[in-house]
């Protein structure tokens, strides 16, 4: 096969009590690519995204970031890394959550800096440069100062997003990030999400706006019932509406914004 | 009328030792039950269900029984405290069994995704609580808390019933003298308004202070 | 150590334990049912009132708060018959000032109840042509009363507990018969250990039936 992928995923399997949520997973990503994940809820896509960052602890299977298994100290043993080791792990991914989750008692800048600052060390003048310069990039620059209770929510998600970013993460996850936005808020979020794309962030995104999905990835993988049950680039995708029922039920839900 | 003028420097004195005794109660109690607080929902399993159970014991019983309990039960086991030393325990006791309380109900009101925010961008646990959980968890822990210092100078008045010479025993033995009840009790009730009435309004001014917040 | 544990002596003398549970369950009931005849008609009148009225009112409610329960008990029993011409015996001397206590906490309690009333509801009513007497009736006290059912359920508990300092003027409650069953044994960890658990568990059966009781009245959200 090709070179190793950024990010590895074989045969995941996750239950929570006795739901299966994830039967068996296999996925990758290159660098630099754009993967999303669209699926109706229930199907895991959530789930596989927090198993990347361990933020859920996967069963079976294995995931790894550049050749390292996350979570465990080897692709076969169910030893956990140590939390310092996890820490470290987690660094190198960035994830954005749906409900934003920022620091409510830090400025905009003071949430992006504090990764910075504490997991990178750095001093807080380098660190206060990287994080006004990502601040501007999402468009935030006159926003430093703010604090998440004065920001709007579209706002908020920009900062998440550059909290993420700021970290220079080998891969950025997305959890449905415009999905708690008003519908107005959501495209200065997706132009961000665009951009950084076009600059050749590595992106897993798990999303429910399918257009977007559509113009933004090189890769769509479709999940049902805790399997990938279609994948390909957005074409190839479309091309299999025709041959997999479960998939063309679930997109025509979606009115045709398509194309 | 004049004996009441002439007790003044006594009750005075009394006041201080409530004040003392409160005192030394708000300060002991926020260190144990912070620390206990923070055994309870961070804590191994057995620590937690430990703490669980005798933080509701505690806190079901009159703080009158859990005084006697401690006057009277810690000489049979070899432990003979002052009687104001028996009662500042048994206060710091009863006081941390509360402050435990406000420690869990600041920390479990802080959604998990903060929590989670914090592991994504690669803190490790003790970062996490200092950085992320403790400046959340502060700001609601202080209200409930302020509330709870004025308990603390209103249960310091039952030192009295083990004879210390607190402002409640002080107005006590005055009356004794001058068999003036009323008057006395009424000003009694006055000291301790003064002092729960500006403690509870700067409670309010700090409590403003923080209320940005709410999210 | 040389203490031998024994609880006979406190089995022998439990009746005393059993009656001064009754009377402290007693005592915090009737104390809650003045109180709450209290705190209502003061929290309905603070909500319609003027300045006066509402200053006179919160005065009440801060003396009582801020003021220890000692020393209110002192103040009613020995303070007030040397003024005003009236001798009571110490359990009725207690339950005034326990019902003055409870009073002043259900004030803010009520107040607040009737302020979480729905404005939607009051709404309704308006458009039905009910007069403000009636909304008050048959709208804002039956509301009123299911949104106040867990704070109702906790002053009750907090004053079963607060009636053990009845014991300081001689009332036969729990905390009475405990000191008196200990005067008499000197059998300390024994007799409080028994009063301990009386209290704790009494306490938490009261806490269940409540809960049970505010199931049946809750308020959808």
């Amino acid at each position: 096969m090709t070179a190793t992928k950024l990010l590895q995923i074989d045969k995941l399997s996750k239950s929570f009590a006795d739901n299966q949520v994830l039967k068996s997973i296999d996925l990758n990503v290159a660098a630099g690519e754009v993967v999303s994940v669209i699926g109706p809820s229930g199907s895991g896509k959530t789930t596989l995204l927090r198993c990347v960052n361990f933020l859920e602890v996967y069963d079976g299977g294995s995931i790894q970031i550049d050749g390292r298994e996350v979570g465990y100290v080897d692709a076969t043993s169910r030893k956990r890394r140590g939390e310092v080791d996890l820490a470290g792990m987690r660094a190198e991914t960035g994830m954005v959550f749906q409900s934003f989750n920022l620091f409510p008692h830090l400025t905009a800048e003071q949430n992006v800096m504090l990764g910075l600052r504490r997991v990178r060390k750095k001093p807080a003048a380098e660190a206060r440069e990287i994080a006004r310069h990502w601040l501007s990039r999402v468009g935030l620059a006159h926003k430093t100062d703010a604090l998440p209770s004065e920001l709007s929510g579209g706002q908020q998600q920009r900062v998440g997003i550059a909290r993420a970013v700021a970290m220079d993460p080998k891969i950025l996850l997305l959890d449905e990030i415009t999905s708690a936005l008003d519908p107005e808020l959501v495209n200065e979020v997706l132009d961000v999400v665009r951009q950084l794309a076009v600059d050749g962030m590595t992106m897993l995104m798990v999303t429910h706006e399918i257009a977007f999905a559509r113009d933004a990835s090189h890769r769509i993988v479709f999940m049902a019932d805790g399997l990938v049950s279609a994948q390909g680039t957005p074409d190839a995708l479309m091309a299999e509406v025709a041959s997999n029922e479960r998939l063309r039920n679930f997109l025509s839900r979606f009115s045709a914004t398509a194309h | 009328m004049d004996a009441i003028i002439y007790s003044l420097p006594f009750l005075m004195n009394g006041l201080g030792i409530t004040l003392l005794v409160s005192a030394i109660v708000v300060a002991l109690s926020l260190v144990v039950g912070v620390l206990l607080g923070i055994g309870l929902i961070y804590g191994p399993w057995p620590l937690r269900w430990l703490i669980r159970l005798l933080s509701d014991c505690i806190r079901g019983i009159p703080i009158l029984v859990l005084i006697f309990v401690v006057y009277y039960g810690l000489p049979p086991l070899g432990l003979n405290l002052s009687s104001f030393w028996a009662a500042v325990l048994a206060l710091t006791v009863f006081k941390s069994a509360h402050v435990i309380e406000y420690v869990r109900g600041a920390v479990t009101s802080i959604p998990r995704g903060q929590m989670e925010a914090g592991m994504a961008i690669g803190l490790i646990f003790p970062q996490r609580l200092r950085y992320v959980i403790f400046p959340q968890a502060m700001r609601r822990f202080l209200p409930p808390w302020l509330n709870g210092v004025t308990d603390a100078v209103k249960g310091s008045a039952l030192v009295s019933l083990l004879g210390v010479v607190d402002l409640m025993q002080a107005i006590n033995q005055v009356i004794g003298r001058t068999y003036e009840p009323l008057p006395l009790y009424i000003l009694g009730a006055l000291m301790y308004f003064a002092i729960n009435y500006s403690l509870s309004t700067l409670s309010k001014v700090l409590e403003r202070r923080y209320s940005y917040i709410r999210e | 150590m040389g203490y031998q544990l024994s609880f006979t002596q406190i089995w022998t003398n439990f009746d005393k334990l059993a009656e001064g549970l009754l009377l402290s369950l007693w005592l915090a009931f009737i104390s809650i049912l003045i109180g709450a005849v209290i705190g209502l008609v003061l929290a309905i009148w603070y909500v319609s009132a003027g300045r006066v009225a509402r200053t006179l009112i919160s005065a009440y409610v801060e003396f009582i708060r801020n003021v220890p329960l000692l020393l209110l008990v002192y103040l009613v029993f020995y303070g007030l018959p040397t003024a005003v011409n009236i001798s009571y015996s110490a359990p009725v001397s207690f339950v005034v000032t326990l019902s003055l206590y409870a009073g002043a906490y259900l004030v803010e309690v009520f107040r607040s109840g009737l302020d979480a009333v729905p404005k939607g509801l009051l709404d309704a009513g308006k458009a039905m042509g009910l007069t403000p007497w009636q909304r008050l009736l048959y709208v804002r006290l039956p509301t009123m009363t299911r949104i106040t059912l867990p704070a109702l359920s906790n002053t009750f508990i907090s004053l079963f507990k607060d009636t053990s300092i009845a014991s300081v003027i001689a009332v036969p409650e729990l905390t009475y018969g405990a000191q008196w069953i200990n005067n008499k044994t000197f059998r300390i960890v024994e007799v409080y250990a028994v009063t301990t658990v009386l209290y704790v568990v009494t306490g938490y059966l009261i806490l269940f039936g409540l809960r049970l009781l505010e199931r049946r009245f809750r308020v959808e959200r």
